[in-house]
């Protein structure tokens, strides 16, 4: 069985806030629920499938339902991979409506880190490899600085290279009049921001952000109801990526299985993609999932970025253009819910105009989640226009 | 090799979680001795430990002592540290590889950060966390 063409996006919703000091976060999963729900054309009461992660607040997906008053559920999924989770959601959902197990699923996420930040969670003392890891003082971004070094000591990567990532992400973000970060920066601007943890600089990492964004996934026969132009579900495959038993490598990502998956699925390949949304927690992470995608030689991702590939509307790979995590909106540290968004205005043609890819046919998402310096999650979706 | 847990600089020295799995590998940190898992069927050395082999799944694993030296295969100067760091002085977060062929997170310590490089052969030191154990950490060696 494959899911090629079962499934339809035919719902998406960004909220549009990323400060949100006055409201609890279940309602803010409320409101993007309904937001998405009413671009499809739908309501809460057509939902028989919830799907969400660990930002949910309460227990699991019940919590949320119960609150949302999804009474006519049929199929929940509280799968967490981290920032990948949303991107892992679609595929999972497109499998539950191919087989039959529901019609309308509703993915929602939604957090405020900026507003009412939480400490971490307790579990991860509990994780098998905490004592080996957490004594030693490790954050997030030094597990992606660690990252860097190693694949700018294997293959000659320059820090101007990777703030040319974030250069293309901030000339997207200048038109999106939502972006936390919308003026436009410079290598030089990127190179002489604070240095977080070398390579890494502030302006190497992902905003901050409170907010939020959902989905709604549906069966054909209910797309075909909607006046709503949808985007099909044509690939998708996941991957963890793990430590090796003390063998870790840290210059490449899941992606290098999950992508030939989900490409292989869609009957596509990467020279087929259009628009590309990559999950951009850092610069490097950008890097690393563009080489493992096949876009580049494994090794060139920095000659490949440099030269302005990713600059929408006419560059080889046009990326993240509403401005991505780096500049617009990374919502409770979790990037993969927007990078789907994104890829289904590019479909509708409903990007911001400047960075709208003429004629987009094809769009790609990946997500990742974990940490790029430890274990990780990477999880890959190809969709297509309606008529794909 | 054997090396006396030495007072911790002013670097943090946070204790680890300590579990009946791991309790043996940390008694030997306070004793100066660096220890991984063996596989008894497959022979492979196994980093971090853990009851099973990752690489064949047996159950028959036993503690194995390493030499304690290896070369920084990557690392990282923090300067915003958090939990137990933060508000210290930038730090060096690394990978080192063993000579055994293992990599595992630790920090680099008597050596600044700019003096640093993958592939410089280091050597293993322990800080003594004040709970009966010692976190295995490491500098440049001394020839």
């Amino acid at each position: 069985m494959t899911i090629r063409g079962q499934a339809y996006i035919a719902g998406a919703y960004e909220h549009p806030e990323r400060k949100i000091p006055d409201k609890s976060i279940a309602r803010v999963h409320a409101e993007v629920a309904l937001g998405a729900l009413a671009d499809a054309g739908l309501a809460l009461s057509d939902v028989d499938a919830y799907f969400c992660a660990g930002d949910a607040p309460g227990f699991g997906p019940i919590s949320m339902a119960d609150y949302l008053g999804l009474t006519r559920l049929r199929y929940t999924d509280s799968t967490e991979t981290g920032g990948s989770s949303y991107v892992a959601h679609v595929g999972h959902a497109a499998a539950a409506i191919a087989a039959g197990k529901c019609r309308v699923a509703l993915i929602t996420l939604a957090g405020l880190p900026r507003s009412q930040p939480v400490p971490r969670p307790s579990a991860s003392a509990l994780a098998p490899e905490a004592g080996f890891e957490q004594p030693f003082g490790p954050t997030t971004v030094s597990m992606y600085a660690l990252a860097a070094r190693r694949h700018m000591h294997e293959y000659g990567t320059t820090g101007a290279q990777l703030a040319a990532i974030k250069v293309a992400a901030s000339l997207h973000a200048q038109h999106n009049p939502h972006a936390m970060l919308p003026k436009p920066v410079t290598v030089d601007e990127v190179l002489d921001s604070p240095m977080i943890s070398d390579p890494l600089h502030r302006l190497d990492c992902c905003v901050v952000s409170d907010g939020g964004g959902a989905l709604v996934v549906v069966a054909p026969e209910v797309a075909a109801d909607l006046a709503r132009q949808t985007v099909k579900v044509l690939g998708h495959g996941e991957s963890p990526k793990l430590t090796a038993g003390g063998h870790i490598d840290l210059t490449y990502t899941g992606a290098v299985w999950s992508g030939p998956r989900a490409f292989a699925e869609a009957g596509v390949t990467p020279g087929d993609v259009d628009y590309a949304s990559i999950y951009d927690s850092f610069t490097i992470t950008v890097l690393q999932t563009i080489e493992d995608l096949g876009f580049c030689e494994k090794g060139k991702g920095g000659a490949f970025v440099a030269d302005g590939s990713l600059v929408a509307p006419h560059g080889r790979l046009p990326f993240n253009t509403d401005g991505g995590g780096l500049c617009n909106n990374h919502p409770v540290n979790r990037g993969g819910m927007t990078k789907v968004i994104e890829a289904v205005r590019q479909l509708r043609g409903e990007a911001n105009a400047p960075v709208q890819v003429p004629e987009c046919q094809i769009a790609l998402v990946n997500g990742n989640g974990g940490s790029l310096g430890t274990r990780s999650a990477a999880a890959t979706l190809i969709l297509g226009r309606e008529d794909a | 090799m054997t090396t006396p847990a030495q007072p911790a600089p002013p670097m943090p020295a946070p204790a680890p979680a300590v579990n009946p799995e791991t309790m043996e590998f940390w008694t030997a940190t306070a004793d100066g001795r660096l220890l991984v898992k063996r596989c008894q069927d497959c022979d492979s050395l196994i980093w971090y430990p853990r009851a099973i082999c990752p690489m064949c799944s047996s159950l028959r694993t036993e503690w194995f002592e390493v030499s304690g030296r290896g070369a920084i295969y990557s690392y990282t100067v923090n300067h915003r540290g958090e939990g137990a760091y933060q508000g210290a002085p930038p730090f060096v977060l690394a990978y080192v590889e063993l000579d055994e062929g293992l990599r595992m997170m630790t920090n680099i310590v008597e050596a600044d950060g700019a003096d640093l490089a993958v592939g410089l052969p280091v050597e293993v030191v322990f800080h003594d966390t004040g709970a009966g154990s010692a976190l295995p950490r490491f500098r440049p060696l001394r020839t």
